[in-house]
C-alpha cells in the first residue's frame, strides 16, 4: 500500500511541478500567478517528502514486494543501514535529489528576497527542473515498482556502503549540488526579468553559501570515508566522481567571489551569471554523467542506456537552454562598472581566471578518456601525474595570490600598502620552509614550498583580522574570508605532509611476530573471528609500542558479508591529531599468517580539519547574510 | 568616473586607462593560453593506455612503459610467495599476462573475476603491478574489461 501512496505522491508532485513552473514564469507579469507558484512550491515539497517517507517505510519494514527494496536491502541489515540504504541505490538517490530540490524551492518561496518578479521567475525555473527530474524518476528510475511474487529475502546492500558515512555523505553532497540549482534559477530569473541591479546575486547569496558549505563538507567527508574504508591509506584518487564533485566546488568558489564584486560595485555582471549557470551545469554533470556508467568509476550504479539518453537530454536542455537565454538577454543588461588595475575587483578577477583554468584542467582530465574512446574505440585513463602537472601548479599559483584580495580596496587599491601590511606573513612564509627543511626527513623541496604557501595564507588571515580593530566590530564577511583562506592553508599542510612524508610497511605476520614502521613496533597478537549482525569478521589484535612502551591496541578487520558475498576492510586508525598510524588487515596466507599493511600519514588530520575551517568560514558568511536578511530595517537593499 | 571610452585602434592614441586595460586583457589571454598549453603538454605524457592481454602480446610494448592491463583473473593461477608478493595471470580468454603484485589486494579480487592492473612490463615479460583495481560489487564490471572481453569474443560466454 505504501508503494502506491508513494507512487501517487510522485504523480501529484509532477503535476505541481508543472503548475509551479507555469505560474512562476507567468508570475513575472501577474501577482496572482506568483502566489500560486509559491503555494505550488510548498505543495511540491510536501508530496516529494511523502514519497520519500513512503520509500523509507518500505525499506525499514523490508517490504520486498517493492523491487527497489528487494534489490538493495536485507532483513538482517541494522536499522541505520536500512534507512541510509534508501539513497544507497540509483532510484532512491534520485528521489533524495528531487527532495533536496523541493526543499530549496520551498526555501525560495519562503525566504525569497529581491522582489516578487525575481522570486517568481526563480520558482518557475526551479519548477521546470523538478518537472524534468520527476519525469526521469517516473519513467526510468521508479523506486515504487512492485515485484510479484516478492522474494523471501532481499539481495542486500553493497557492504562498502554499510558504513555511517552513507548517512552523511550523499545528503551533504546533494545539498551542495542541488543548492546550485537555486543560484542557477536566480540567474535565469535575472535574465528573464532583466534585473539590471544585482538584486539576484544578493537574493541568491544565502543559497550560494549553503551550497558551497555543504559541498565543502561533502567532498571532505567523502575523502575521509575513502581514507578509512578502502584500506589504501589515500585520501584522493582523482576518480571521475571525485573530480565531478570538485568541479562545481571550484566554479562555486569562483561564483562566491565574483558575485561579491557584482553585488558591491556591479562589476562582472555577465560573468557572474555565467558562473551561476556553469556551477549547476557541472553539478548536473557530476551527479549524472558519472552515474550513467560511461566513465569507469567507483560510484557508477547499474548501467541502463535509456537512463543515459534521458540524462544527457536533460543536461543538454538545462545547459543549452540557460546559455541560450544568457546569449539572448545578457547583452541587454546594463554595462559593468569600471575599476583600477590594482583593486579588489582585479584580485577577484585573478581568482576567477585561476579557478576557471583549474576547472578546465580537471574537466579535460575527467572527460578525455570518454572522447578518446568515442574517437578511437580504445581505452586510456588519466591519472594523478596529469593532475600533479596541471591542477597543482595552477591552484598553488592561485593560493599565492589569495592574501592580497582582502587587503585591496574596492575600485582602487594600494598594492604597496597591502604588501606592507602583509610583511609579517611574508616573514612567516620564509621561516616556515626553513623549519621544514631543517627538521623534516627526508628533505623535500616541494614540501617546504607547500609550507611556505600555507604559512603565508594562515598568517595573512590573522593579519587581515587584526587590522580590522576589535573582534566585535569585525564584519562577518571578514571572518568568513579569513577562516576560508586559512582553512586552505591547513588543508594544504595536510596534503603535503601525507603525500611527501608518508611511511608505508607491508609484511606477512604470524602470531606474536612484529614489524616496525616509523618508530612504532606492531606486534600481531592474533587474528580472531568475530560475528557482526550481518557479517563475519576476521579481527586482528595488534599491540603498538613506541619506545618500548605499549601505547595502543589496534583492531583492523576484514569482513565478509554472506548475503552479498563480498568482503570489505575495516581499517584501524590511531590519530594523534598531527599524525595517523593507519593499519589494514590483508589476506590470510598459509600457516595462519596474515598480510598487514601499515602507514604513518603525517598531518593527515589537517586535510579534513582545514576543510572544516573553510566550512566554518562559509557559515560565518551565511550568518552575516541571514542577520541582514532578517533585520529589514538594517538592510534597505533587501527591500523591493 | 567615465564608464565607457570609445575603442581606439592605435595604441599610441589610447588613454592611459585604455592602455592599462589592453595590457590587462593581454595578460589574461596569456594566462589562459599558458593553462591550455600546460593541459595539452600534461595530457601527452601522462595518460595511461589500457591494453587487453591480446594487445600486450601483439603490440610488443617496451618494458618500463606504464600502462593498464585488464581482463579476468585466470582460475587456479593465484600463487602467494613467502613475502607479501602475489603472482597471478590475467586473461582475456585468448592470451595471458603473468602479473606480480606486492601489497594488499582489493577486497573483491577473486579468481575468475574482472580486474584491472596498473604497472609496467619487466624484461622477462611479467607485468609488475603497482596497483590492482577490482570491480566494486557483483553487478559492476570495469567498462574497459568488458570491452577487452568483447574484443576477444569471450564476453558473457557460458552465461
Amino acid at each position: 500500500m505504501t508503494a502506491e501512496i508513494g507512487q501517487l505522491a510522485l504523480c501529484l508532485a509532477l503535476a505541481l511541478a508543472l503548475v509551479q513552473s507555469a505560474s512562476g514564469l507567468l508570475g513575472v507579469r501577474s501577482r496572482a500567478a506568483a502566489s500560486v507558484a509559491s503555494g505550488a512550491a510548498m505543495g511540491l515539497f510536501v508530496f516529494v517528502a511523502l514519497a520519500f517517507g513512503a520509500l523509507t517505510y518500505a525499506f525499514v519494514t523490508s517490504d520486498f514486494s517493492v523491487l527497489d527494496v528487494a534489490n538493495n536491502s536485507h532483513t538482517l541489515k541494522p536499522l541505520i543501514y536500512k534507512i541510509t540504504g534508501v539513497w544507497g541505490n540509483h532510484e532512491g538517490s534520485m528521489l533524495l535529489w528531487v527532495l533536496v530540490l523541493a526543499v530549496y524551492s520551498a526555501a525560495i518561496a519562503f525566504l525569497g528576497r529581491g522582489g516578487v518578479k525575481l522570486t517568481s521567475a526563480a520558482l518557475g525555473v526551479q519548477g521546470l527542473l523538478a518537472f524534468a527530474f520527476l519525469l526521469f524518476i517516473l519513467f526510468t528510475s521508479n523506486p515504487f515498482l512492485r515485484l510479484d511474487p516478492p522474494p523471501f529475502e532481499g539481495a542486500g546492500l553493497n557492504p562498502l556502503l554499510q558504513d555511517p558515512g552513507l548517512a552523511f555523505h550523499p545528503p551533504t553532497l546533494y545539498t551542495g549540488y542541488v543548492g546550485f540549482s537555486a543560484t542557477f534559477s536566480y540567474a535565469a530569473a535575472a535574465l528573464i526579468t532583466g534585473d539590471s541591479d544585482a538584486g539576484w546575486a544578493r537574493a541568491a547569496r544565502p543559497f550560494m553559501l549553503i551550497a558551497w558549505i555543504a559541498l565543502t563538507l561533502g567532498i571532505a567527508g567523502g575523502s575521509w570515508w575513502a581514507y578509512y574504508t578502502l584500506g589504501w591509506g589515500g585520501f584522493w584518487f582523482w576518480d571521475p566522481v571525485e573530480n565531478a564533485s570538485l568541479m562545481p566546488w571550484l566554479i562555486g568558489t569562483a561564483l562566491l567571489h565574483s558575485a561579491l564584486a557584482t553585488e558591491r560595485t556591479g562589476a562582472f555582471r555577465s560573468w557572474t551569471l555565467l558562473l551561476a549557470i556553469a556551477a549547476f551545469s557541472l553539478s548536473l554533470i557530476g551527479t549524472f554523467l558519472v552515474r550513467s556508467g560511461v566513465l569507469s568509476s567507483v560510484h557508477a550504479f547499474a548501467n541502463d542506456p535509456a537512463r543515459g539518453v534521458f540524462i544527457l537530454g536533460m543536461i543538454g536542455a538545462a545547459v543549452f537552454g540557460a546559455l541560450g537565454l544568457f546569449a539572448w538577454r545578457a547583452p541587454k543588461l546594463e554595462g559593468g562598472a569600471t575599476f583600477e588595475a590594482v583593486s579588489r575587483e582585479t584580485a577577484l578577477l585573478f581568482n576567477n581566471v585561476f579557478l576557471a583554468a583549474v576547472t578546465t584542467a580537471v574537466f579535460v582530465g575527467t572527460l578525455f578518456p570518454l572522447f578518446y574512446r568515442a574517437l578511437t574505440g580504445r581505452d586510456l585513463s588519466v591519472g594523478p601525474p596529469y593532475y600533479a602537472l596541471t591542477f597543482a601548479p595552477i591552484f598553488l599559483g592561485l593560493l599565492v595570490l589569495v592574501p592580497f584580495g582582502p587587503r585591496l580596496a574596492w575600485r582602487r587599491g594600494d598594492l604597496k600598502e597591502a604588501v606592507r601590511a602583509l610583511m609579517p606573513a611574508i616573514g612567516a612564509a620564509i621561516i616556515a620552509p626553513l623549519i621544514v627543511l631543517t627538521f623534516a626527513a627526508p628533505r623535500a623541496l616541494a614540501g617546504s614550498g607547500a609550507f611556505a604557501i600555507a604559512a603565508w595564507l594562515i598568517a595573512a588571515s590573522v593579519i587581515d583580522l587584526s587590522k580590522r580593530g576589535r573582534w566585535n566590530v569585525i564584519p562577518a564577511s571578514a571572518f568568513a574570508a579569513a577562516l576560508a583562506h586559512a582553512g586552505l592553508g591547513i588543508t594544504l599542510m595536510g596534503i603535503a605532509g601525507t603525500t611527501l612524508w608518508r611511511s608505508e610497511a607491508l609484511q606477512v605476520l604470524g602470531p606474536n611476530e612484529t614489524m616496525t614502521i616509523d618508530g612504532y613496533t606492531l606486534r600481531l597478537h592474533g587474528v580472531y573471528r568475530v560475528d557482526g549482525p550481518n557479517y563475519q569478521a576476521a579481527r586482528a589484535l595488534i599491540e603498538v609500542r613506541e619506545n618500548d612502551r605499549v601505547i595502543a591496541t589496534m583492531a583492523p578487520e576484514k569482513r565478509l558479508y554472506p548475503a552479498e558475498q563480498q568482503d570489505t576492510t575495516d581499517t584501524a586508525i590511531r590519530s594523534t591529531g598531527f599524525s595517523d598510524l593507519y593499519v589494514a588487515l590483508g589476506d590470510e596466507r598459509d600457516g595462519g599468517k596474515w598480510v598487514i599493511r601499515a602507514y604513518v600519514n603525517p598531518l593527515a588530520p589537517f586535510i579534513w580539519a582545514g576543510a572544516g575551517v573553510m566550512a566554518l568560514g562559509g557559515l560565518a558568511g551565511l550568518w552575516g547574510r541571514l542577520r541582514v536578511m532578517f533585520a529589514p530595517r538594517l538592510a534597505p537593499q533587501a527591500a523591493e | 568616473m567615465r564608464t565607457y571610452s570609445p575603442p581606439a585602434s592605435n595604441i599610441l592614441a589610447m588613454t592611459p586607462k585604455q592602455r592599462r586595460r589592453l595590457a590587462f586583457a593581454s595578460a589574461l589571454v596569456v594566462a589562459g593560453a599558458g593553462a591550455a598549453a600546460l593541459i595539452i603538454y600534461a595530457l601527452q605524457d601522462n595518460v595511461l593506455y589500457f591494453y587487453s592481454p591480446s594487445d600486450v602480446s601483439e603490440k610488443h610494448i617496451a618494458s618500463g612503459v606504464a600502462f593498464r592491463v585488464g581482463g579476468l583473473v585466470e582460475k587456479n593461477s593465484v600463487k602467494y610467495d613467502a613475502g607479501a608478493t602475489i603472482h597471478f595471470v590475467i586473461t582475456d580468454g585468448r592470451t595471458q599476462v603473468p602479473v606480480d603484485y606486492t601489497g594488499v589486494l582489493p577486497a573483491l579480487f577473486r579468481e575468475g573475476q574482472g580486474v584491472v592492473a596498473m604497472g609496467a612490463l619487466e624484461p622477462s615479460g611479467t607485468f609488475q603491478a603497482s596497483e590492482i583495481l577490482a570491480k566494486h560489487d557483483e553487478r559492476y564490471m570495469p567498462p574497459e574489461v568488458v570491452s577487452a572481453l568483447k574484443r576477444s569474443g569471450r564476453w558473457k560466454e557460458g552465461q
